[in-house]
């Protein structure tokens, strides 16, 4: 850097700091001038301590690390999202083995670095009460059972440990050729609260004014069990389901589609009549390619305003992420290059809901064992405490060999 | 360059905030109609301020300075290779993607090794560079290659560099922590401006020099130690580096809460406590799962995906991986492209009658719902079907067909409705409408309502083709 050290030798400073200038290759000129203009300033005879304490402000190339530690980036929010339980035991007036508590978080999704999980997500398996499609991949772990919803709901509690059933009520669409009775899918919960002693969710057809006939005779079957009662929406009588669920104390999931008006909406006429304790909300899952960046996005939307103060979007959240095999690549054959699709189509599932997981979803609905496997696993890592990565378990695999 | 304006957010950054400091002579060169049109699109970040030709000269060079700082991403944009096949990184504006939309998707990598055989490497270097997916009219692909030295020997290292770089144009991440083995890499492709992966405590002033003998960004590990990871950040960058990239560390089990809390907040003190320390890129070594014991190579390659996509979720802006199985990165590249996707672009396309190709009076008709991602993928697929068609966009309020007629907004009304206001009766001679498999239960209804012949097609649309074969004569 001569052109430098000749400019700056006009002003006749002392050696040591020209030299210091001089290997600096990584001052910015006008930051030389202006120091070289604030020391010509200050620079008088017999000050010399002086301009020595200002030399290790220069900057240089350090010789050793210089300490610059972390603050934690940690934000408070004003509320909390509401805590909300699933099934009854005996003591609480149900017959279930145990019951479930969902919601309660302080912070987004597992930023644990702010707040501890309060009450882990939860998975439940899905159940069809009549034949539906199904992919194969997902057919052939339950091919034994496909026939009977309580054999199919015993088996995922015995088999893969289910914590809850999902039981879909397909066969009642009037759109059927011989849709159910209401009487009838009352029976078949029966049978599935006979079957099993989990928490249960019971999911309608969508037929907004036969769901409110099947579950007038739910609700009243099951009193006391605390179902999910699968789904509310806008255009049913929410004023009666509200006041069913109520009355024989259940909780409502208030479905709305891919728009938080319509679920701020929807939630605030059911404060009308259900208490905050008994409302779950479902703002649509679609599968990963087909507008998974959507569901994502309004979860997180969700969760982050009822955090911040939202009192109409301070509810759980739950996800139909079995939706995810609707992506044609989780079930499709492809070519050769994208096999086995036995693999592609759970994992397509499992980055559904790991996705939906870092959104803040509290009750995930889903269908294929390993998908499930990987997402209890993985909500056990995260909610388990922070500091347990251990840097020399890592700093090798540059160099390993696999 | 002292006072900093924090305004990078969307929510702050206002069209006037930089018009103000615009010419604001209105003079058209930048190919806008004024300068405040120029304005908002530089706000919008569709244009950049370098574009306005009067800017650049010395009569505005201070508000030229001004305006650079004002729109500085809150993460720094890094560039990884040279020429036309540089990857650009970073550059993130905000935490959250519905605040604006995230920038520059994650970045893949594939690994080889200096020990692998020249088959492997080149089998490898190869499918990599080949991987395709055709997605909504976009090619996902991966986008560079990582070199790992597991023989620490310089020359081995050097070597296997040069085959890489002879086979392939991708950009290249060089990894060993031994700086001599790093400086014989370099020396292999000295122009090529690959990522030096790492600079440790214990190695990082050697590091530093290669990153400024061969003008390379610099990778920074501290596994989970974000105090140590800051201090070389302000150690480097006073060391006179520019470009780092973070790494926090990925722990695949034990750990996996500190990785999602690392990258999280490394994220949030760069975009929301403006902590310009932390404000680069992030890395992400999911195969750090392949390290752990494992039954089979597919449960390694599960693992890695399962910690690849909460990463590609959670900020990653690189992605190490070792895995090149299709069946793992074909829902990764998938997910890494909605994560990207701008969430301003609407989710429903307007409804109406479309065509294909150039549909007479005999041609067929296909009816789908409005949401996106359907018409998108049915237009796709009556495309490949190599014949002309008519496609009718039914209402059904952006739902897609199984849950438009699960929630009653798509219904034979809406769809008798379409029918007729698209005129299609004056279009085509014939009155047959195929409809969606998945909407196979209002098929009745729409014949009664629409006076229409039904045809029930295929439940997924990817079916198309063969139907239209099969069954449109």
């Amino acid at each position: 850097m001569p052109k430098r050290a000749e400019k700056n030798s006009d002003l006749k400073l002392p050696p040591e700091l020209l030299d210091l200038l001089a290997g600096n290759e990584e001052v910015e000129l006008e930051d030389v001038e202006m120091i070289i203009d604030e020391l010509q300033f200050l620079f008088q005879p017999g000050v010399m301590p002086a301009v020595q304490r200002m030399v290790p402000s220069l900057k240089g190339k350090p010789k050793s690390l210089l300490d610059a530690p972390f603050t934690l980036p940690v934000q408070k929010y004003p509320a909390q999202i509401v805590e909300v339980t699933l099934g009854a035991t005996k003591s609480e007036g149900g017959s279930r083995g145990r019951s479930i508590t969902v919601g309660g978080e302080k912070s987004p999704a597992f930023y644990t670095f702010e707040n501890p999980i309060p009450n882990p997500p939860i998975v439940s398996f899905d159940v069809f009460d009549s034949k539906v499609p199904l992919p194969k991949a997902v057919k052939t772990n339950f091919k034994d059972v496909l026939d009977d919803p309580a054999a199919w709901a015993k088996f995922c509690v015995d088999k893969y440990g289910a914590d809850m059933i999902t039981l879909h009520l397909v066969s009642i669409d009037p759109l059927n050729d011989k849709p159910s009775t209401p009487a009838e899918a009352a029976k078949t919960v029966e049978e599935i609260l006979q079957a099993v002693d989990v928490p249960l969710i019971v999911g309608g057809c969508g037929d907004p004014e036969k769901d409110l006939a099947v579950f007038e005779k739910v609700t009243a079957a099951a009193a006391g069990e605390r179902l999910l009662i699968s789904t509310v929406t806008l255009d049913m009588d929410i004023e009666k389901s509200a006041k069913l669920i109520k009355e024989h104390g259940h909780v409502a999931l208030a479905f709305s589609p891919m728009d938080l008006n319509q679920a701020r909406e929807l939630n605030r006429r059911l404060f009308e009549f259900l208490p905050k304790e008994q409302i779950i909300m479902d703002t649509t899952t679609a599968a990963l390619g087909y507008g998974l960046d959507y569901a994502y996005t309004i979860m997180e939307r969700a969760r982050l305003a009822g955090l911040m103060g939202d009192p109409e979007l301070q509810q759980p959240m739950s996800s139909g992420t079995t939706n995810a095999w609707a992506a044609r690549e989780a079930w499709q054959k492809m070519d050769p290059q994208w096999n086995p699709r036995e693999l592609r189509g759970p994992l397509w599932e499992t980055v559904t809901a790991l996705t939906l997981l870092l959104a803040g979803v509290d009750v995930f609905m889903m269908m294929h064992p390993a998908a499930v496997k990987t997402l209890r696993s993985t909500i056990s890592k995260l909610t388990a405490k922070r500091g347990k990565g251990d840097p020399e378990k890592v700093a090798n695999w540059m160099a390993a060999k696999f | 360059m002292t006072e900093r304006i924090v305004k990078r957010g969307m929510k702050q950054l206002s069209p006037i905030d930089v018009y103000t400091l615009l010419p604001k002579t209105n003079c058209k060169e930048c190919g806008e109609e004024n300068c405040i049109a120029f304005a908002t699109k530089v706000v919008n970040r569709e244009v950049s301020v370098d574009q306005c030709p009067p800017l650049l000269t010395k009569k505005y060079e201070k508000n030229y300075m001004q305006l650079k700082e004002m729109l500085k991403p809150a993460v720094k944009e890094v560039t990884v290779g040279a020429d036309d096949n540089a990857v650009k990184i970073g550059g993130k504006l905000i935490m959250y993607r519905h605040e604006f939309t995230y920038f520059n998707p994650t970045a893949i990598a594939i690994d080889v090794t200096d020990e692998m055989s020249d088959e492997e490497l080149a089998d490898r270097v190869k499918k990599t560079e080949e991987f395709t997916y055709t997605y909504i009219g976009n090619d996902l692909r991966l986008q560079m290659v990582a070199i790992r030295s597991t023989s620490s020997d310089p020359d081995k290292f050097k070597a296997a560099v040069k085959k890489v770089a002879e086979k392939s144009k991708l950009p290249i991440i060089l990894c060993s922590s031994d700086s001599a083995v790093m400086e014989s890499g370099l020396m292999a492709i000295p122009e090529a401006r690959p990522l030096i992966y790492t600079a440790t405590k214990d190695n990082w002033k050697e590091m530093a020099e290669l990153a400024l003998m061969y003008k390379c960004p610099l990778a920074v590990s501290a596994p989970n130690d974000l105090n140590l990871l800051r201090s070389l950040v302000k150690t480097l960058k006073e060391y006179g580096i520019e470009d780092l990239v973070l790494d926090p560390g990925t722990f695949p089990s034990e750990g996996l809460a500190d990785t999602v809390n690392n990258f999280t907040m490394l994220r949030r003190a760069a975009c929301s406590m403006d902590d310009e320390l932390v404000g680069y890129p992030l890395i992400g070594t999911p195969i750090v799962a392949w390290t752990e014991s494992a039954s089979s190579p597919t449960v390694s390659a599960w693992k890695e995906a399962q910690v690849a996509s909460m990463l590609i979720t959670r900020f990653a802006d690189i992605l190490i991986l070792h895995g090149t199985d299709g069946w793992a990165l074909l829902p990764l590249t998938v997910l890494r492209q909605n994560i990207y996707t701008d969430p301003r672009k609407p989710v429903a396309v307007e409804a109406g009658l479309r065509t294909v190709g150039s549909p007479d009076e005999n041609s067929p008709v296909l009816m789908t719902s409005n949401f996106a991602l359907t018409y998108y993928t049915v237009e796709q697929d009556v495309e490949s079907a190599d014949k002309s068609a008519y496609i009718l966009v039914v209402d059904s309020e952006g739902t897609a067909i199984d849950s438009g007629v699960a929630g009653r907004k798509l219904t034979a009304e809406t769809v008798a409705d379409a029918i007729k206001e698209s005129k299609l009766e004056e279009k085509v001679k014939h009155r047959k409408l195929i409809i969606p498999g998945k909407a196979a239960r209002i098929s009745g209804e729409i014949q009664e309502l629409s006076n229409w012949e039904v045809l029930v097609g295929p439940r997924d649309s990817s079916g198309i083709p063969k139907f239209l074969r099969d069954k449109w004569k």
